[in-house]
């Protein structure tokens, strides 16, 4: 009815216009499909005609289709047709239609280019505006670069309406067509300051959007910025500039300092949430790039943190999180709450936080919560994540927070009472990990495990493809393994071999035959003891064979093959027993000695065996000519490799230096694109400079002469301290109640010796202490000090302290040392006992800094800036080894007149630089400070200080540190490889100058002694025959350093050649001081 | 902003817009996704979502679901506003908006649409200048009126 009048009272120009098509499609629910498809025949019936009226109408019909997801793609030319329309009308039904079908594969796009052009260049500024915002969706790298120059034109055209889309056009124009960003970019400055609002933010937007891709070259245009964001009264506006400096302030931190004022005015100002947000997103920015804290602001940023919607909110504390945990912690509640609310993004974003916020004091609390939400989380989906973050909150770094493992086994055991949970290996693993690794804990952890087997039918339930029956692996491995602990083993044992085992995964039947086996073993050590029992041990023997029999037939073959095995060796065991023989001790000799981990580093620390040596060549190395040739194919020749490098070595001399620049080049090119190629660290590798190809580098033979040894406190020791630390703390607890009261009985007679103290007394809470027991190591490694570089190393804190402790002991003895001589790591005297840092030692020299304080440590490496002829870096390690907060320190250095400390601009040459960081307690930092050195010929003193503000918790001091760096001559040397014949050639030509060195009494192999010159003097071996060696090395400056080493009966002469007569003169004396230390 | 898209509760799409140049087979499959994403999300969750690698932002009026895709660093609190913006400009255009008007008159909202972001970037923050644009380009193309009174008295019969 309603049709027919619509129909009726509409002058119908077409057989079915848009409306039509809508309403017909309404009504046609059923068999819409069919209805499209004759209305899409319809449609290329109108495409055909030659009024364009009845065309723009059917590609009109044809848009509303695609929209509904039918491919127009066929009918593109007709929308060009319509594009090219003169009439406003249908052309605006055709740019919308291309803006709506075209992307950047379709290829009538190119017929285009010269229609927008003339649509572009329209005096009418609607026809301009539909070509624009068509062409904003449909640019192509082609298009962009044949309009580019149209549109740059429109920038500046009369009516603000087309200054605006051009500009933000623009935007697109750049993305496809880069080069046109140079010519555009004076232009697109200027509309920053347009007079109409719509265009200056349409400017705003792109060059915004344009620095947050490369925001380096857009710093220059942060004081416009500035000026705008101080003047601008638009929202939009300003969220993209504040946006920008976001961008920003990680490359000038100076920027942020200024922005802190005026955003945390906006912040306290504004009321739009979103103008809001951005502020304290940028402000955080700032605060992570000036990297100190400044404790009133972040105040400010916590108000309004709570008052942003709650996920954005969580969002932005995750990145405050990351710098400044301590604000974030106060929060607590507030982010458990998060918990609670119903939408699952909300409550993974709390999640990820409450992983950050973690600490030994409040573990437990928010496990317990998360324990909770586990029992009342619906969607297993939700309860998996739960579960897995209660374990990576546990167990996060190395179980650093956990203070009670009792506590965390129960939780594990708790957890497994999660139905229909993917991830029981990974409570399995965490189970093996803990009973393993803590000793102490195994008997409880063994209880529990043991009951979880007991109760195994809780856990396999119903579903077959349950993941939690993983962790039955564990429960009887640790069962079988650490049975000794074991109450019931016969129980146990019954439990084990249950029928009902048989329907577990294969895997797990497995390890339940195996550690049967084990029980087996220690039900007979148990029995053998009491001689009435002997029975007992015959009943457990027949209960073996009895159920054995059911896991030989399983279809697994790990199964089976074990099950049989051990079926017959029990077999023969009753034998033996029937005839009275004790077996006991046998059987238990099966499963004899302890399984522990191995330490993460324990392949490093083999010792190469003598006369090994690891970085020689087996066969002669391939020559560069050849794999040329071949390629990177496998070489069967290595055997002829004597022949091979016989005729390839002539060749070498016979390529220019053009041929070897090129194949340089190549085999570059080469490295950088294959995969299996591992890039040489800067550092270790520095590339030879006089233009000779790399392939004459000769493999350099470094063996380290000096031991690696730590001073000998037995590994548990380090546990000293972190017991020392968690005494104290609870002390300052002990008032707390104990939450978990069920875990009290037991816990007295497994507390440890340590424990036992006149505290043990008031110390209410069940946390004993838990060792994670010694990792193995291979026989006779010898443990070094680079442990401490793995930051995930458990043992890292404590054995800090310890070196502390004991740099504190020596210091007196090791100031005298370290002031007549700068190596400090060659301190390595008889005792040994001086810690010795191996990995890294190739360039670095450190250089210790006397000093008198003890709350500051610092150390210091020179090393060469071989960019630069006359800067120097040197990098100081700044370890705080008091109990307070050390800040504000100031770094600073007499100048001389060689050698000048870099300063920023504007510094005066006495002011001192800022160490950019902040030192909490027992941390360690690392700054570099530049120097610019005029000549490298003499050695150098300089005298510093360092000033710094102690902060304890109820006063600062302002302290001052005095200290001297030693720029040695070698510091200026650079290890440069060079081969031989350019060495040759270097003193065939006569400019060096010579000097010689006589050392007496060296004992220590040539090698070694080779070695230590290389290493300590930056030098490299050119050539080596008998007892005679050539080396070179080079200063930053180039200076030219050859040395010939000759050995014989405990003399070494050494005959240097130079061309700088007065650095070689100091750089032997430094050699010769090297030697008498030894 | 790389995309926008309008969808009715039933995940019928009333309105798509691309700002990324990605084929129809991939479009169709996003939209897809998302819709389904997005219906199966209770009312009283948060307007945002990560998906893939950018984020969504979605916000219901009445029986439509206005949805944008923002980059990673973009902020989600001005996507809201302008889909808020957006729709008090329909709401002015049309005079109370209701979802058949779109249905009806895409065309006119993806003008509307057009005026005030482009290229995915807010080009006319001014309510006032968007509509004067639209109203100008409008008076251009030959409107017959009654047309689209028709339609209205259509509608209201069909509603």
């Amino acid at each position: 009815m309603a049709l027919k009048i619509v129909k009726g009272s509409i002058d119908r120009m077409f057989d079915k216009n848009l409306q039509d098509l809508v309403r017909g499609i309404r009504n046609h629910k059923e068999d819409e499909a069919k209805y499209i498809s004759t209305c899409i025949d319809e449609i290329k019936q109108e495409l055909k005609q030659d009024n364009i009226a009845v065309k723009a109408n059917a590609v009109c019909k044809l848009t509303y289709l695609q929209m509904l997801g039918y491919d127009v793609s066929w009918a593109a030319f007709n929308i060009v047709e319509v594009m090219s329309s003169s009439k406003f009308t249908y052309k605006r039904i055709g740019y919308l239609a291309a803006s709506q079908c075209f992307h950047e594969s379709t290829d009538v796009i190119m017929l285009t280019t010269n229609q927008i052009r003339k649509d572009l260049s329209s005096p009418n500024q609607y026809d301009t505006g539909v070509a624009l915002t068509g062409l904003s969706c449909f640019v192509t790298p082609d298009l962009a670069r044949d309009l580019a120059n149209d549109i740059m034109t429109l920038m500046s055209h009369t009516k603000p309406y087309i200054r605006k889309k051009a500009v933000l056009i623009m935007y697109k124009v750049f993305l496809k067509y880069p080069e046109s960003l140079r010519p555009a970019f004076p232009r697109l400055k200027e509309k920053l300051e347009d007079p109409d609002p719509g265009v200056q933010s349409a400017a705003v937007n792109v060059i915004c959007e344009l620095a947050r891709r490369n925001p380096k070259n857009y710093l220059s245009l942060a004081p416009l910025f500035f000026k705008l964001m101080t003047s601008s009264t638009n929202n939009w506006v300003l969220i993209k500039i504040i946006k920008l400096f976001g961008a920003l302030t990680p490359l000038e931190p100076r920027l942020g300092k200024k922005l802190i004022e005026p955003l945390t005015n906006l912040i306290h100002s504004t009321s739009a949430m979103s103008l809001l947000y951005e502020c304290v997103n940028t402000v955080i920015a700032v605060l992570i790039s000036l990297s100190s804290g400044m404790p009133n602001h972040s105040a400010s940023i916590q108000v309004s943190l709570r008052s942003i919607q709650h996920y954005l909110g969580l969002l932005a504390m995750s990145k405050i999180l990351k710098t400044h945990p301590k604000s974030v912690q106060s929060h607590k509640d507030l982010i458990l709450q998060c918990l609670d609310d119903k939408d699952e993004s909300i409550r993974l974003r709390a999640l990820d936080l409450l992983y950050g916020m973690v600490s030994k004091k409040n573990l437990m609390e928010i496990v317990k919560k998360l324990m909770l939400h586990v029992d009342k989380a619906e969607g297993t989906t939700y309860r998996d994540e739960l579960l897995t973050k209660i374990i990576d909150i546990c167990s996060q770094s190395n179980y650093q927070y956990i203070t009670n493992f009792e506590w965390y086994i129960s939780i594990l055991v708790e957890l497994t009472r999660l139905e229909g949970t993917r991830h029981g290996h990974l409570i399995a693993s965490q189970m093996l990990d803990v009973a393993i690794r803590v000793k102490a804990i195994r008997a409880f952890a063994v209880a529990q495990m043991a009951t979880l087997l007991d109760n195994a039918h809780l856990l396999t339930g119903n579903t077959q493809r349950n993941g939690i029956c993983e962790v039955l692996y564990a429960a009887a491995w640790i069962c079988g393994e650490f049975s000794e602990h074991l109450e019931d083993p016969l129980s146990t044992l019954e439990a084990m071999l249950r029928p009902k085992v048989a329907t577990l995964p294969g895997h797990i039947q497995a390890v339940y035959v195996q550690n049967a086996a084990k029980l087996f073993a220690t039900v007979l050590r148990g029995q053998e003891g009491a001689p009435a029992d002997r029975t007992v041990a015959q009943e457990t023997s027949q209960l073996l064979i009895d159920r054995l029999p059911l896991f030989v037939q399983s279809a697994n073959l790990e199964v089976q093959e074990r099950a049989s095995c051990i079926l017959q060796l029990v077999k023969y065991i009753q034998k033996l027993q029937q005839k009275d023989v004790e077996v006991a001790e046998e059987v238990t000799a099966l499963f004899a000695g302890e399984l522990n981990p191995v330490a993460p580093k324990a392949q490093k620390k083999v010792p190469v065996p003598e006369g090994l040596d690891l970085d020689a060549w087996i066969n002669e190395p391939p020559s560069e000519s050849e794999s040329e040739d071949e390629g990177r194919k496998p070489k069967g020749k290595a055997v002829f490799a004597k022949e091979e490098s016989k005729h390839t070595k002539p060749r070498y001399t016979e390529v220019d230096e053009k041929e070897l620049a090129k194949r340089r080049e190549v085999r570059k090119a080469e490295q950088a694109n294959n995969p299996f190629y591992i890039k040489a660290s800067p550092s270790s590798q520095k590339v030879y400079q006089d233009g000779v190809g790399v392939e004459h580098i000769p493999v350099v033979q470094i063996d380290l002469s000096v031991p690696l040894k730590v001073p000998g406190m037995p590994m548990s020791d380090q546990y000293v301290k972190l017991e020392e630390e968690r005494r104290q703390k609870d002390k300052a607890d002990k008032k707390k109640k104990d939450k978990k009261k069920r875990r009290e009985k037991g816990e007295k007679g497994r507390r440890r010796k340590g424990d036992s103290g006149p505290e043990s007394e008031e110390d209410i809470t069940p946390a004993h202490m838990v060792d994670i027991t010694t990792e193995e190591m291979p026989e006779n490694a010898l443990p070094s000090d680079d442990d401490e570089k793995d930051p995930n190393d458990p043992h890292k804190k404590s054995s800090k302290h310890k070196k502390k402790k004991q740099k504190k002991e020596k210091e007196e003895k090791e100031k005298k040392k370290k002031k007549k001589h700068h190596h400090h790591h060659h301190h390595s005297d008889g005792a040994g006992d001086e810690s010795v840092q191996n990995g890294n030692v190739e360039e670095e020299e450190p250089l210790p800094v006397s000093n008198q304080s003890s709350s500051i440590y610092s150390m210091c490496d020179i090393q060469g800036n071989l960019q630069d002829g006359s800067q120097v870096v040197v990098s100081v390690i700044f370890e705080n080894k008091c109990d307070s907060f050390i800040k504000a320190m100031e770094f600073n250095v007499l100048d001389s007149l060689n050698s000048k400390l870099q300063r920023p601009e504007g510094a005066g040459p006495h002011d001192g630089l800022t160490v950019p960081f902040q030192l909490p307690p027992g941390i360690s930092n690392e700054a570099r400070f530049v120097f610019s050195v005029q000549s490298i010929v003499m050695p150098q003193k300089l005298k510093g200080t360092l000033t710094f503000i102690v902060k304890t918790d109820d006063s600062s001091t302002h302290e001052k540190l005095d200290f001297k760096l030693h720029f040695t001559c070698t510091s200026y040397l650079i290890t440069t490889p060079c081969y031989s014949d350019a060495y040759a050639k270097l003193l065939e030509s006569g400019d060096l100058k010579g000097s010689s060195l006589k050392l007496e009494g060296v004992s220590q192999p040539f090698h070694h002694l080779l070695a230590r010159i290389c290493f300590h003097h930056h030098f490299s071996v050119v050539e080596r025959i008998g007892s005679c060696a050539s080396m070179y090395s080079r200063s930053i400056q180039g200076h030219h350093v050859c040395l010939l080493v000759k050995t014989a009966d405990q003399t070494v002469s050494i005959d240097a050649k130079c061309d700088e007569p007065g650095l070689l003169g100091n750089v032997l004396d430094e050699i010769k001081l090297t030697f008498s230390q030894c | 902003m790389q995309f926008m898209l309008l969808f009715s509760r039933q995940g019928k799409l009333r309105l798509q817009k691309w700002y990324v140049p990605l084929s129809d087979k991939e479009r169709k499959k996003i939209s897809r996704d998302l819709v389904q994403t997005i219906l199966a999300r209770k009312p009283k969750m948060c307007s945002f979502l990560e998906w893939r690698d950018l984020k969504i932002v979605y916000k219901r009026y009445a029986s439509l679901y206005f949805c944008c895709a923002v980059e990673d660093q973009d902020n989600e609190l001005i996507t809201l506003e302008i889909i808020h913006r957006y729709v008090e400009l329909l709401d002015k255009y049309f005079g109370s908006v209701c979802e058949l008007d779109i249905i009806f008159n895409f065309e006119k909202a993806y003008f509307i649409l057009d005026e005030f972001l482009l290229g995915g970037e807010a080009q006319e923050t001014s309510k006032k200048n968007v509509l004067k644009a639209i109203e100008q380009a409008d008076l251009l193309q030959e409107v017959r009126h009654h047309l689209l009174h028709s339609n209205c008295a259509f509608l209201s019969f069909c509603a």
